[in-house]
């Protein structure tokens, strides 16, 4: 029997798509924004990510999942890439691509880490380092639809110039209503910070977060064993587990 | 292998390699373990990617549920851990 095939959406086939490199941010001396142009994108959610493959001359080829940093736009898919010094595929992407280039692209991927506009729940969002990209599209997303969920964003970094999009980030805590920001800095605090550099703990979940009473819906992304230590923290805090949501993408500093 | 090292990822890395062969996002399906009975979402699987391939375990009881490797002509997809999987779907 026939079947009207479905736009878009879920049942469209994953297939390689090539992106040019549109547009570069530089985020942090060590991170940038790349923003690339893919003809014929569906769209994407705050949260989906991307899989990226790079091809060598000799055919030899690897592929990263990257989270898409912002909401989406058109043909626009920005991610934002941290370099791992003895990384494969995060050198090239930070150091070598250029405006014009082309790459390797499939996606959005990922339907369960992510914020849907419709929900009116508070949230809870915890960063861990680069664990921030999919976090800023859904603080992104939410402004963008007007939502007003309220939003409670806690990011932990090693110093002051590893925070991205800290400019952005002052600028919405003061302007979308709803939206607190809060840092945890774990080796080199800014000048005058209140607290010496620290681990996040149970009171910056507790004191930063919502009462589990209030049913947040919770996002934590980081290191491996960063996000680890917060959903536990959040579980003993009494938060719903299903109602934490994790997305680990590996040992500290891959 | 150190099982309490934290050199894995979780089942969020799964999304684009299973959405080649399923034609719904599998991320969000809620797996039941064979070994301990554990039921959560593939999502929050541990994946280990050293491996040839990707062995996924089960965040209760570290046993492997599934193992995927794709091959230039062929994907294997190894389930032997995993009982069964709820996968939501939209309405017919």
């Amino acid at each position: 029997m026939a079947r009207a095939a479905v736009s878009g959406g879920l049942n469209r086939r994953l297939t390689w798509h090539a992106a040019r490199l549109a547009e570069v941010v530089e985020e942090t001396p060590s991170a940038r924004t790349l923003v690339f142009d893919v003809p014929d994108w569906p769209g994407h959610l705050p949260g989906q990510h991307v899989d990226v493959r790079l091809t060598a001359e000799d055919g030899y080829s690897t592929q990263r999942s990257y989270s898409i940093a912002t909401p989406a736009d058109g043909t626009r898919v920005a991610l934002t890439v941290q370099r791992v010094d003895d990384g494969e595929v995060s050198p090239y992407l930070t150091e070598t691509l250029v405006p014009g280039d082309v790459i390797e692209l499939r996606g959005p991927v990922g339907g369960w880490f992510v914020w849907r506009a419709a929900d009116p729940a508070p949230v809870l969002l915890i960063a861990g380092g680069s664990g921030i990209v999919p976090l800023m599209a859904m603080i992104r997303a939410r402004r963008e639809a007007g939502s007003r969920a309220l939003f409670r964003l806690i990011y932990s970094v090693r110093t002051p110039e590893d925070r991205f999009y800290a400019d952005e980030l002052r600028t919405r805590a003061r302007d979308d209503m709803g939206l607190d920001v809060g840092y945890v800095y774990t080796r080199q605090a800014p000048e005058g910070w209140p607290a010496a550099p620290r681990r996040l703990s149970v009171a910056d979940v507790n004191n930063g977060g919502w009462p589990p009473d209030f049913q947040p819906s919770c996002f934590v992304c980081g290191p491996t064993a960063f996000v680890e230590t917060v959903a536990d923290i959040l579980v003993a805090l009494g938060h719903d587990p299903r109602r934490v949501k994790t997305e680990r993408f590996g040992p500290t500093g891959s | 292998m150190d099982l309490f090292s934290d050199d894995y990822t979780d089942g969020n890395t799964l999304a684009g390699p299973l959405r080649e062969l399923f034609t719904v996002d599998m991320t969000g399906a809620v797996g039941r373990c064979v070994h301990c009975g554990g039921e959560g979402p593939v999502a929050g699987m541990k994946v280990y990617a050293q491996a040839p391939g990707l062995v996924a375990r089960c965040p209760s009881c570290q046993e492997v549920l599934m193992r995927l490797v794709r091959g230039p002509s062929d994907a294997w997809l190894d389930l032997r851990g995993t009982m069964s999987l709820r996968i939501p779907m939209p309405p017919e």
